[in-house]
């Protein structure tokens, strides 16, 4: 049996700064090893998944003071994996095999039993310096296999991200996607009676845990977006001058307005490469889109109509823009140069198109679909081919992608005097589920992975 | 309403005083106004110009054009606004909830800068006024039909101090 400590060779392959104060990781090596290939493998293009039943038994404390966070790093990765609707966590009451040693081979007759087709096993060990050591190993259990495993070191405040890592690590090596649980979500809070909302920029993790607020909520805030850095926001914003766009720096708190315009500035978004915010600047009756360049503070002008031309994306490349305009006399979704110039429409279904987003794998794009008085979320391609509608009623708007583009979050608001929660569902249609938030919240924005 | 409508129209922008007059005593009450009474609005006041000029106009879904009423309403404001000049104000562009958040935020400032070059045709001078658009941000009436949304749908003439 090999040594859980990982050889050089391994640790030069897997190594990767995880911004976590002194992280690092490095692989566990097999204990078992196999002939390749796996026989648990999701599909996940597919329209109909079958959940995977996966085991995961409490992580280990590799002392009595660390079974606490072993198991809330457990059941974080749990939930993580239930959500995302591919997976399905075996109710550890079914559990045959304790498992106390996770350097020694489960006894997988036990998980088979269960039909549990994955296992997951991990460790935490504080260290003498105080930082938390965690290990984890994914076993294929019907052909007796490691699929892969994993050592971090992190200061312990990061257990959390810690249990993030791990589920995108799972989740990864299970689907082939990358994953995206080690990400946040910028959104706005929501309190008070709606005549007089009182609105607040929030930043949470992806499944709704530490939530911080980064505005007071003295300023009307909408429509935050995330720098691909995520280390900045940019943000619409009703101070005592014109509501403008602002820079928010989320780890210092420093903001600045993006230009001086002697109008309204508003719906803006970054560029993917964190080097310049597209926006809306209203001049009148209409509003045209330009891109203002952060270090030059050069501002281009990108759509020149009598119309209103409003929320662009960019196309994760960079080269080309998405945005919707009602130009044609009502809002349609069109597909522009980065640099400007003619602009292709590319919604032609019924009812009109708004909020357009593009996906960050560049292979679809995902909008807000108004028809006969409803809401819907729906994606097409880039060149407006193949659209499909995901959820629908009153009232559904503004998707954001997750960072591997196959889960959206968008806001619900019902109307009257309730107000808006988040959701997520799935780009084939499947698996919507609540975004847990203390109040009413609206405009999500979601993170490119943190790491 | 529709009979107002009507009366305006056959009427026309030059003789609209008497059908304005009607239309802000029955139609153009802003929905959470206090119900004080004209009586008690001293002439050249606010108050003056919330309830015997009205303060607002309304729009149609997705449209930004001024209906006959809410002409009349403006040229009320305008004649108000040249009497009492020493006011500089805010023109209010609001949308009901029934849109995209972006797209609200544009189709208020629409809205305003049509109240805004309409005043600004009638002799009002334009460093006096200022737009600004709320989109749905800022609801007066609640709930989930009409009759809130065709109140929502609004450009709102919000005096300043007087200079």
């Amino acid at each position: 049996m090999h040594q859980a400590n990982a050889g050089p060779a391994s640790l030069l392959l897997t190594r990767r700064n995880l911004l976590l104060g002194a992280g690092a990781t490095a692989a566990l090596s097999g204990l078992a090893p196999r002939p390749a290939g796996a026989a648990v493998q999701l599909d996940v293009t597919q329209g109909n998944i079958q959940p995977v039943p996966i085991a995961l038994p409490d992580f280990v404390g590799g002392s009595a003071p660390d079974g606490e966070v072993a198991r809330n790093v457990t059941q974080i990765i749990t939930a993580n994996l239930r959500r995302s609707g591919l997976f399905a966590p075996i109710d550890p009451a079914a559990y045959i095999e304790k498992i106390g040693n996770i350097d020694a081979v489960p006894r997988f007759a036990d998980w088979r039993t269960i039909n549990a087709q994955a296992l997951v096993t991990g460790r935490i060990t504080r260290q003498t310096d105080g930082r938390l050591k965690t290990e984890f190993r994914l076993w294929d259990v019907f052909s007796a296999q490691q699929l892969t495993g994993q050592q971090y070191f992190t200061i312990s405040d990061n257990w959390r991200r810690i249990a993030h890592i791990i589920s995108d690590a799972i989740y990864e090596r299970l689907t082939g996607d990358k994953g995206y649980f080690d990400s946040r979500v910028v959104f706005v809070d929501e309190t008070g009676p709606k005549e007089r909302r009182i609105k607040r920029l929030a930043i949470m993790d992806q499944d709704g845990a530490n939530v911080r607020y980064l505005t007071r909520g003295d300023d009307l805030v909408l429509t935050p977006r995330f720098s691909p850095s995520t280390q900045e926001i940019t943000y619409m914003s009703f101070g005592q001058r014109e509501p403008r766009v602002l820079l928010l720096n989320i780890e210092t708190g420093q903001r600045e307005a993006v230009g001086n315009f002697p109008n309204m500035s508003f719906s803006p978004r970054f560029s993917p490469d964190g080097q310049r915010v597209i926006m809306s600047l209203q001049q009148g009756s209409n509003s045209n889109i330009y891109v203002m360049d952060l270090r030059s503070k050069q501002t281009t002008r990108l759509t020149d109509t009598a119309a209103i031309d409003t929320a662009p994306s960019y196309s994760p490349d960079g080269s080309s823009i998405c945005f919707e305009s009602d130009r044609g006399g009502s809002q349609q979704i069109y597909v522009t140069s980065a640099n400007g110039g003619a602009a292709k429409r590319i919604s032609f279904g019924e009812g009109s198109y708004s909020t357009p987003v593009w996906s960050p794998r560049g292979d679809a794009i995902a909008f807000t679909k108004q028809v006969k008085g409803g809401f819907a979320i729906g994606i097409m391609k880039p060149d407006g081919s193949g659209e499909r509608i995901l959820t629908e009623g009153f009232h559904n708007e503004g998707p954001t992608f997750a960072p591997n583009g196959r889960v959206l979050m968008f806001f619900r608001d019902p109307g009257g005097n309730a107000g808006p929660s988040l959701f997520t569902i799935d780009i084939t249609g499947r698996n919507e589920q609540r975004v847990p938030t203390p109040g009413f919240a609206s405009d999500p924005a979601w993170s490119p992975i943190l790491t | 309403m529709l009979s107002l409508t009507r009366i305006v129209r056959s009427a026309g922008l030059a003789a609209t005083l008497i059908a304005a007059l009607a239309v802000s005593a029955c139609a153009n009450k802003p929905a959470d106004d206090s119900m004080a009474s004209a009586g008690a609005a001293a002439p050249g006041s606010q108050q003056d110009f919330v309830v015997n000029v009205g303060d607002r106009v309304f729009f149609e879904s997705d449209s930004s054009e001024l209906t006959p009423q809410s002409r009349a309403t403006l040229e009320k404001q305008a004649q108000w606004l040249g009497l009492y000049r020493t006011y500089a104000f805010t023109v209010e562009g609001h949308a009901d909830e029934r849109g995209t958040r972006e797209y609200n935020i544009a189709l208020g400032a629409r809205r305003a800068q049509a109240v805004r070059d309409y005043l600004a045709a009638r002799g009002v001078e334009a460093n006096r006024m200022r737009t600004v658009s709320y989109g749905k941000e800022r609801p007066v009436a609640v709930c989930n039909d009409i009759s809130c949304w065709s109140q929502n749908r609004r450009s709102v003439t919000v005096l300043g101090a007087t200079s």
